[in-house]
C-alpha cells in the first residue's frame, strides 16, 4: 500500500443495524448514535496505528455496513 | 401425547432431511453434527411435523437471504409450533415493514450502548450477590444458582417490576417457548396471565410515572399517537420474554464451555484482555436463539421451493457453524479475530437487547472467574439442555475449587 494514500472508514447507514461490533473493536474510529447505530467519528480518516483495527471492524460487521476506502 | 412437564414425546427422527424435529432428544443434546450433515446433504430440510410444513435452512447463505427477505418471509410467527396459534403481535419482533420501523425506533434509545452501559454497576453487584450466596460450597448448579437470575433481575430492574417475580417470569417463558411448541393449549392462558400482570403494573403507575420502561412506554408516542393497549401489552410481553432465557442460555453455555475446556478457562483467567473475543466466540458457537418466519409468498431459496403458509425454522446458531462462512467453524477459538456472527440475527430484526446481553454475559463471566478460576463439571451429575427455540443449559452442576 502506498504511503501517500489516505485510508478512510465509512458506515453505510442504510445497512447498519446497530450490532455495534465496530464501536467495540475500534472506539477511536466509530461511535453509536442515540439509536445505537454506528457512525464514524470525525472524517473517518484512519491513522496508520489504527489500520489493523479498521480492517477488523470491516471483517466483523455482520451486515457488511463498514467500508474501508483508499483515496 | 403431551404432558405439561415440558417432556412431550415425539416419534424419533429417522431422516433429518425430510422429517426434522428440533424437539428430538439428539438435537437438544447436541445439534451440531445434525446441522453439519444437513449442510452437506440437504441445505433446506423439510418436516411435516409442524402445521403447513416446516423448513430448516442450515447454511449461512440461506439464513441470511431469508432474514433479509420480508416480502416472502413474514415475522408474524417467530416460533415454529406444531399447531399454529392465533397471531399475537409483539411489536416490533413480530412486525414486518412498514409497521416495523416506528415500533422499533421507539425502543432503540433505551437499548443503545450508552444507555446499557449505565447498568454495569447494577449487573456487577447482582452477580457478586449471587456468588456470595454460593459462598464456599464445594458444588453448585451454575445454571440454576447463578446464570438464570442475572437477566431476570436486570430486566425486572429496567421494567420497574419486582425482582422476586423471577420464578413467575421463567414459568411463563417455559410455557410459551418450550411446552407451547407442542401443546398450544397452554399459550393463551399464559398470555392472559401476563396481560393481567402488566395491567396491574400499569395501574400502579397511574398518574405517577417512575424511571422505568413501563412508564416510558405509557408516555411514549409513535408517529404522534400514544401506543394502543394491545401494542403496549405486546411490547411489554416481548421485553420480558426476550431478555431472560436467551441471556440465561448465553451465560450458561459460556460457563459450560469453560467447565469443559480447562485450557480456555486458564487462558482467559491469565489474560482477561481476551474477554471480548471470547464472548463473541461463545455467542457464535453457542448462539442461543433460533427464530422463525412464515412464508407469505411462494419463492425459491437455495434452489428449494418455499410454499405459502410454511413455517421456517430460522437458525442463526446453524448459520454460525457454517464452514463456508467461518474458518474452523466447528472449533471454539476464544481469540477468533474475524467473527461476523449472526447470534443476534441479521437485518432489520437485529436483537434490540444485544448490548444488554453482551454486558450481562461479560460481567457474569468476569465475576464468576474472579471468584471461581478453577471449576469443572461435577462428576456423576447430568447437564440438561433446554428444548425448543432457545438453547442453553438448564442444569449445570459444577465442582468448585
Amino acid at each position: 500500500m502506498s504511503s501517500t494514500k489516505i485510508l478512510r472508514v465509512r458506515v453505510e447507514r442504510a445497512l447498519c443495524q446497530g450490532h455495534n461490533r465496530c464501536c467495540s473493536i475500534a472506539p477511536e474510529l466509530f461511535e453509536a448514535d442515540e439509536l445505537g447505530n454506528s457512525r464514524v467519528i470525525g472524517d473517518g480518516r484512519v491513522p496508520v496505528a489504527l489500520e489493523a483495527k479498521a480492517k477488523l471492524a470491516v471483517a466483523n460487521c455482520p451486515e457488511h455496513a463498514v467500508r474501508l476506502t483508499h483515496e | 401425547m403431551n404432558d405439561r412437564s415440558g417432556k412431550p414425546s415425539h416419534p424419533p427422527v429417522k431422516d433429518w432431511t425430510t422429517d426434522f424435529d428440533h424437539r428430538d432428544p439428539s438435537w437438544i443434546e447436541n445439534p451440531f453434527p445434525i446441522w453439519d450433515e444437513l449442510r452437506g446433504r440437504c441445505p433446506v430440510a423439510r418436516s411435516e411435523r409442524f402445521q403447513d410444513g416446516a423448513y430448516f435452512p442450515s447454511r449461512y447463505a440461506e439464513v441470511r437471504e431469508i432474514a433479509y427477505d420480508s416480502e416472502h418471509f413474514s415475522s408474524r410467527r417467530v416460533i415454529v409450533r406444531e399447531n399454529k396459534v392465533p397471531l399475537t403481535p409483539s411489536p416490533p419482533i413480530t412486525s414486518d415493514p412498514p409497521e416495523h420501523t416506528p415500533a422499533r425506533k421507539l425502543l432503540l434509545p433505551a437499548f443503545a450502548p450508552q444507555a446499557i452501559a449505565r447498568l454495569e454497576p447494577r449487573a456487577r453487584a447482582l452477580c457478586r450477590e449471587l456468588l456470595d450466596a454460593i459462598g464456599d460450597a464445594k458444588t453448585c448448579d451454575a445454571a440454576v444458582d447463578y446464570a438464570q437470575h442475572i437477566p431476570v433481575r436486570l430486566i425486572a430492574h429496567m421494567l420497574g417490576v419486582p425482582e422476586q417475580d423471577g420464578d413467575l417470569f421463567r414459568r411463563w417463558i417455559h410455557l410459551v417457548l418450550e411446552v407451547g411448541i407442542s401443546d398450544e393449549s397452554v399459550i393463551m392462558p399464559t398470555l392472559q396471565e401476563m396481560a393481567a400482570y402488566f395491567a396491574a403494573e400499569i395501574k400502579k403507575r397511574g398518574a405517577h410515572r417512575g424511571d422505568d420502561l413501563i412508564s416510558f412506554l405509557l408516555d411514549a408516542k409513535m408517529e404522534g399517537q400514544p401506543l394502543s393497549g394491545p401494542h403496549l401489552q405486546g411490547t411489554l410481553r416481548l421485553l420480558l420474554i426476550a431478555g431472560i432465557d436467551t441471556t440465561w442460555s448465553g451465560i450458561g453455555a459460556s460457563l459450560w464451555h469453560l467447565a469443559t475446556h480447562a485450557e480456555d478457562r486458564r487462558r482467559l483467567v491469565a489474560n482477561p484482555a481476551l474477554m471480548p473475543t471470547a464472548i463473541e466466540e461463545f455467542l457464535r458457537a453457542y448462539a442461543p436463539v433460533t427464530m422463525a418466519r412464515e412464508v407469505v409468498k411462494e419463492t425459491t431459496v437455495g434452489g428449494c421451493p418455499f410454499k405459502p403458509g410454511g413455517q421456517v425454522l430460522l437458525s442463526f446458531p446453524a448459520a454460525n457453524r457454517d464452514p463456508a462462512k467461518f474458518a474452523q467453524a466447528e472449533q471454539v477459538l476464544i481469540d477468533r479475530a474475524e467473527n461476523p456472527h449472526a447470534a443476534f440475527g441479521l437485518g432489520r430484526h437485529r436483537c434490540i437487547g444485544s448490548n444488554l446481553a453482551r454486558l450481562e454475559m461479560t460481567v457474569a463471566i468476569e465475576e464468576w472467574l474472579a471468584r471461581f478460576p478453577e471449576f469443572r463439571l461435577a462428576e456423576g451429575e447430568k447437564v440438561t439442555w433446554s428444548e425448543g427455540t432457545v438453547r442453553g443449559p438448564r442444569r449445570l452442576p459444577v465442582a468448585l475449587n
